[in-house]
């Protein structure tokens, strides 16, 4: 089942594979060195890693239908849990079964490359179409928050998210570089770098803040650093992912390392409001589904956009 | 015939749904039992209950686990009680109108005296979901009667929101499942509701959960 997958898509993959061998071996030997200090959290983040990775690199190189299923069923956990974490009401059942099946339509839409549905169904018919449905139910109480709320959550959860998966289906003619699988790889690579790159450079050198109320760790050396990081990366990789010129490379770089830190902001004042530490339990280490693609709920919309306004079409 | 069909039922049907459309949150996952005689009690607010309960516990203990469940409702029709007693396997029991001199527990303590583990919603029926009734006295005096058996205390979130009474069709959701530690029967009835009343509620009090009404 596996399709011709661009050698440099697979290169990409390899290198990833390398940082897990070498992030195991490096707290394998940690362990055997100082076996006093608990690793158990970081061990934890890291086989996390190689599940995530294994399942995400699976997806790249299985034929399309296949990959298409993986960003759906990650569409749809990300959905069930952002409507397991917030107040919904008994009468909105049916609503929130419509919402579910905005996700196989979503994903239909994308595997049909039919983009004028794709890019208005869910901000469009689906905004229309629950109040609608909520409406024939007819409890008024509480009405705007619970269409406000599940909106939102289609938006984040299918919407963004099913950005990537339109990135995965671009044609060879966008991307001569691998086609679509080399610009999410380009776009999720960066985006976890960017991640931990700035909260490496927080540890560094951080001490002003960056917004204290909403994500009290959030420093702007950490920032700073972690968006330089990001640059720096993007104009490593470019040549090998994607069809863009240099300026353009470094321009991608800073648009994922300055959205991917608001992504993760904003799902972090989702959870304060909330008052949960983490979107949910599924990734050991690491939280819910949320926690780990709240980056990416900004930086794939955005990412795309950026990609098909200058090659798509 | 009928175990396989039960393992079939639980392996193809109930286990690939409480992957797929619920999703398990379940905290203290050592605290259940390894093996029989054991008795898990836990809160009750779905038909799902019974389903999640079983396929906490490891596969090779599917056979000697039994769910006691009300004759009256489920014993009602002959297709409901096959599925009940043959697929479920539950335990039934007379909720009222019983003789006298007879004792409601018998079938209960046999198996616990062959090791099974039974399953007990002390509320007595499912109720209003997602909130906690009072515990009925009975589990008082079947803990006192098996006084070295185990009674594990078991907390659940989110089922009754998925499949609540009254309605057929699930809706996904996370749930959670929150393992409580043991305590064996006693003298004192009351006590021992108390006490296992108190440790469904530290277990409840453990989790944030959002408000549904």
């Amino acid at each position: 089942m596996s399709v011709d997958v661009h050698p440099n898509v697979l290169t990409v993959l390899a290198g990833i594979l390398g940082v897990l061998v070498t992030a195991t071996l490096v707290v394998a030997v940690l362990g055997r060195i100082r076996p006093d200090k608990d690793r158990a959290e970081i061990r934890a983040r890291i086989r996390s890693w190689w599940y995530m990775a294994g399942l995400f690199g699976l997806a790249l190189v299985v034929e399309r239908g296949w990959s298409l299923v993986f960003f759906g069923f990650l569409s749809y956990l990300a959905l069930k849990e952002y409507l397991s974490l917030i107040p919904t009401r008994r009468a909105d059942r049916r609503v929130l079964l419509w919402a579910y099946l905005a996700v196989p339509l979503q994903y239909l839409w994308i595997y049909m490359e039919w983009y004028g549905l794709f890019i208005i169904f869910v901000p469009v018919y689906l905004f229309l179409a629950m109040p609608m449905r909520m409406v024939l139910i007819g409890e008024t109480e509480g009405f705007l928050r619970a269409a406000g709320t599940i909106h939102w959550g289609a938006m984040i959860a299918v919407f963004s998210i099913g950005h990537i998966a339109y990135l995965l289906v671009l044609p060879p003619s966008v991307n001569p570089n691998g086609a679509g699988p080399a610009l999410v790889l380009f776009l999720v690579v960066l985006t976890q770098l960017n991640d931990v790159a700035q909260f490496m450079w927080g540890k560094a050198l951080g001490r002003a803040k960056v917004m204290p109320t909403v994500s009290p760790n959030k420093t702007w050396g950490g920032l700073i650093g972690g968006i330089a990081t990001t640059v720096g990366l993007a104009m490593l990789m470019y040549r090998f992912l994607t069809p863009f010129q240099a300026y353009e490379a470094a321009a991608a770089g800073l648009l994922i390392g300055v959205f991917g830190f608001v992504g993760d902001v904003v799902i972090s004042a989702l959870k304060r409001d909330l008052k949960v530490k983490d979107s949910g339990s599924l990734i050991p280490g690491h939280g819910g589904i949320l926690d780990r693609l709240d980056s990416l709920t900004y930086t794939a919309p955005l990412f795309f956009h950026f990609t098909y306004y200058l090659y798509g079409a | 015939m009928n175990a396989f069909l039960r393992q079939a039922f639980f392996w193809l049907i109930i286990r690939p749904f409480v992957l797929i459309v619920t999703g398990l949150n379940v905290r203290h996952r050592e605290r259940l039992p390894s093996d029989g005689p054991a008795i898990i009690i836990a809160n009750h607010n779905s038909h799902l209950d019974t389903m999640v309960l079983m396929t906490l516990l490891p596969a090779r203990l599917l056979r000697k686990t039994h769910p006691i469940a009300a004759a009256d409702y489920f014993l009602s029709g002959r297709l409901r009680a096959w599925f009940a007693l043959q697929i479920v396997g539950i335990i039934p029991i007379e909720r009222s109108g019983r003789a006298p001199d007879t004792d409601p527990f018998a079938e209960v303590s046999a198996a616990l005296g062959r090791g099974a583990i039974v399953i007990v919603f002390p509320e007595g029926s499912r109720g209003e979901p997602e909130q906690l009734a009072t515990f009925k006295k009975g589990v008082a005096h079947l803990a006192k009667r098996h006084s070295g058996v185990p009674v594990v205390p078991i907390f659940m979130h989110g089922l009754g929101k998925v499949l609540p009474k009254g309605d057929w069709l699930p809706v996904p959701f996370f749930c959670d499942v929150f393992v409580g530690e043991s305590l064996y029967g006693s003298e004192d009835h009351n006590g021992f509701i108390n006490a296992l009343s108190e440790r469904v509620n530290v277990l409840a009090a453990e989790g944030k959960f959002p408000e549904w009404d």
